[in-house]
């Protein structure tokens, strides 16, 4: 049995379009991007319209997936965050519960502003995504309820 | 695992192509990057060593059409087929939303594709997950060989429930996309029950 589908309501979607949108103002980021662990993109937030960021997502979840197993063989439970810096553009990754917060910063700004912002606003993201996970199904109604076999077949044709 | 976003009206699943080692998984995922149009496909990306065998995965983001207003995704991946990557398909099976076994039709791979299922049960279960629940397909690949078992042999064999069975050319692209359709149809059958 797949798990559970995560639905995303068009509230909550604002509403953390709005932290990304502060954290990448207070902490002078290029790109801000939520994803989850299995690589599905959750948000994105700034000059992201030249960044595959659908690669970008599943890349990032590997990363992370490869690292936590790195973490586990040495006793570790998980690595918290992750980071990479580059010549130009750097990315700085925390893992918060089961979601990945990634910030994409240059010369603009600093690992340790982007660290230090980056802590500061996990909690709220962990909380609204425990509203999310918590809200479930309940008074809204699934695309795919009433969907038919005619409805599948057309996307194949 | 399926991911609905009211906002952007976006549905994504994950599909994972499993196999033993050289069985075609990354063929598969080629010829659908090859046959599909450019805007209902995202880059294909392989994390492969450099005799270009799957060192991690392979991915790429399809776009299948517009369902009830919803843009349905499905990413597909690879698993690196070789037994010595297994911490490696563990990973990648996390959060699928179906699984394509990949099986390689000559005789001599046999023990291979048992070893590969039977690896692929086992992962799953240390996922929280049950082979027999989950959407699924079995593939049956290089049916262009000459010293290729019977279908009939692969499939009670292989076969783990009354799951499709689909013969497949991957180098040519034929049985690929019946692949294809046959596990993307289960997963949003799946997604109608709820």
């Amino acid at each position: 049995m797949p798990d559970t589908p995560i639905l995303l309501r068009e509230q909550q979607y604002h509403q953390i379009k709005a932290v990304l949108a502060r954290l990448r103002l207070d902490s002078s980021a290029r790109v801000v991007l939520l994803i989850d662990k299995d690589g599905q993109q959750i948000a994105v937030q700034g000059d992201a319209a030249n960044l595959d960021t659908t690669s970008l997502a599943s890349l990032v979840a590997g990363n992370v997936a490869a690292c936590g197993g790195i973490a586990q063989l040495i006793g570790e439970a998980e690595f918290p965050t992750l980071s990479h810096e580059g010549q130009r553009e750097s990315v700085h990754i925390s893992v918060i519960g089961r979601l990945l917060l990634v910030v994409m910063f240059d010369e603009q700004s600093s690992l340790g502003l982007v660290k230090l912002r980056s802590k500061q606003i996990s909690k709220q993201l962990s909380t609204l995504f425990d509203e999310i996970i918590r809200d479930g199904h309940e008074d809204l109604d699934s695309p795919f309820a009433g969907i038919t076999d005619e409805d599948i077949d057309s996307l194949f044709t | 695992m399926t991911f609905i976003n009211y906002a952007s009206r976006e549905i994504n699943c994950k599909i994972v192509y499993y196999g033993p080692g050289l069985c075609g998984k990354t063929t598969n995922l080629q010829h659908i990057f090859n046959a599909t149009a450019p805007q209902a496909k995202g880059k294909l990306i392989s994390l492969a060593t450099e005799t270009d065998r799957t060192l991690f995965f392979d991915f790429m983001p399809l776009e299948l059409g517009t369902v009830r207003g919803f843009r349905t995704r499905f990413h597909l991946y690879t698993v690196p087929g070789q037994v010595f990557y297994d911490a490696s398909r563990k990973l990648i099976l996390k959060g699928v939303d179906g699984v394509v076994f990949v099986a390689d039709s000559q005789e001599e791979r046999m023990d291979a594709n048992i070893e590969s299922i039977y690896n692929l049960e086992e992962n799953l279960k240390a996922q929280g997950y049950d082979l027999l629940k989950l959407p699924y397909v079995l593939q049956l690949n290089k049916r262009d060989l000459p010293n290729i078992l019977p279908v009939e042999e692969l499939a009670l064999e292989l076969g783990k429930k009354d799951e499709p069975v689909v013969e497949a050319v991957a180098s040519t692209g034929a049985g690929v996309f019946d692949t294809l359709k046959a596990v993307a149809k289960q997963v949003l059958t799946e997604l109608r029950k709820g």
